[in-house]
């Protein structure tokens, strides 16, 4: 049984047709322009990095990252477990909510040899 | 303005393939090779959109790169644009570069796109504007001729895979193969993409995993010219008979290859922008292997 949680309960919805199978990590697509407030599971993009470049959090918790170049960049599921983001200029964040527990590879489709990790525990 | 952008301009003399840059061209008075039978010039990564500290008005600089093709006696036959038109790929700074590009008295000008144009829609908007005037395939690529000179302009910044480099992929390749199958080999080819057909500098991305494929089916060649942008600097090298060359961007430099955290925008003093306006002379001799190089700065 999977759990999706979502802000977006369409797109959960579809999802939760199309990937019957997959564990997934559910997405909230929220995508503005950060502060400087910090978030509980935050991701950095500075230098073509993403750091921490391995993040492991609990499911049902948000991950956020945020881009601190000035650069756009992007952050796309290798395997295509949740919906990539749209280009984040400076100060841009993206954020999701993490679903089944497993392992989420994930790279910048800009800048392909930024790669990263998020890791979801029960 | 502390520093203007640059463009290159490409001369094809009686099988001679040559590139001086347009402060060099000013410099000498504004001439241009005798018996020229066909100059073209290629400006790049002109990043319409950006605003940050390390060029805060790229318009500027771009309208500033036009105006030394407009003053040259001989106006370019076309232009070749390699990439990265826009920073972000917004319409808006799709039609403020096309805007300013109005100015321009050469009206011809050839397109790839750089990973800064397809963004968000793999390269839609883009395709939809700048491939009017050309027969593309795929994902927008295309070849022509011109004077004698085949020209192929070669999409590198689609569907690039984690942890990989640019990419021509498959379909692209065989396109290739096709494409200059019945030329003859003493046929001059200039191939254009975005992100440099060599390993510059693959631990920043810039280089293109399948471009040894694509410069097998080339080999044949007497006279190969591989002209990409993306890394905002001349860097080049000839390998046998085929010559790579970059070329700077009319919007701001980047570092040279490891010598920064990251290759974003380099941010240097008003003073010392001018010197990294390059004069670079290229001369590409039929028959030798040596590319003569003179590069020098404005300051």
């Amino acid at each position: 049984m999977i759990t999706l949680i979502s802000k977006n309960k369409m797109a959960a919805l579809l999802c939760g047709i199309v990937f019957l199978n997959l564990s997934l990590l559910a997405f909230a697509g929220e995508m503005k322009d950060a502060g400087t407030s910090a978030h509980e599971n935050q991701i950095e993009i500075k230098d073509f990095a993403f750091n921490p470049k391995t993040l492991t959090v609990k499911s049902g918790e948000k991950v956020t990252w945020i881009n601190r170049d000035e650069e756009p960049h992007t952050i796309v599921s290798v395997e295509k477990q949740f919906k990539k983001s749209t280009a984040l200029d400076t100060d841009q964040e993206f954020t999701i909510t993490a679903g089944a527990p497993g392992t989420y590879n994930y790279f910048c489709s800009v800048h392909p040899k930024m790669t990263g990790t998020i890791v979801v525990e029960k | 303005m502390a520093w203007a952008g640059t463009g290159l301009l490409w001369t094809i003399s009686g099988g001679v393939l040559a590139s001086r840059t347009l402060a060099e061209i000013a410099k000498a008075g504004g001439s241009l090779p005798a018996a020229t039978d066909l100059s073209f010039l290629q400006i790049s990564d002109s990043h319409i959109g950006f605003s940050k500290e390390a060029n805060k008005d790229v318009t500027e600089t771009f309208k500033i790169a036009l105006d030394r093709i407009n003053a040259m006696p001989t106006p370019p036959a076309f232009l070749i644009h390699t990439g990265d038109i826009t920073q972000l790929s917004k319409p808006e700074e799709f039609d403020t570069f096309d805007e300013v590009l109005k100015s321009c008295r050469t009206k011809d000008v050839f397109y790839v796109p750089g990973e800064h144009d397809v963004l968000n829609d793999g390269g839609k908007l883009y395709r939809d504007r700048y491939l009017k005037s050309v027969e593309a395939k795929g994902s927008g690529w295309y070849s022509f001729n011109k004077n004698g000179v085949h020209f192929i302009g070669l999409v590198n910044v689609l569907n690039l895979q984690a942890g990989g480099l640019g990419q021509l992929g498959d379909d692209q390749l065989e396109w290739l193969e096709d494409d200059v199958k019945g030329l003859g080999a003493d046929t001059p080819i200039v191939v254009f993409a975005h992100i440099p057909l060599w390993a510059v500098y693959p631990q920043w991305g810039w280089g293109t995993s399948d471009s040894e494929r694509a410069l097998g089916y080339l080999k044949r060649f007497g006279s190969v010219t591989v002209l990409n942008g993306h890394i905002h600097q001349v860097l080049q090298k000839v390998e046998g008979n085929v010559t790579f060359h970059t070329a700077m961007s009319t919007a701001f430099p980047q570092p040279a290859p490891g010598t920064a955290p990251s290759p974003g925008p380099m941010k240097v003093p008003a003073e010392q922008l001018r010197s990294l306006l390059g004069l670079t002379n290229v001369q590409y001799k039929q028959g030798k292997s040596a590319l003569a190089v003179v590069d020098s700065n404005l300051s």
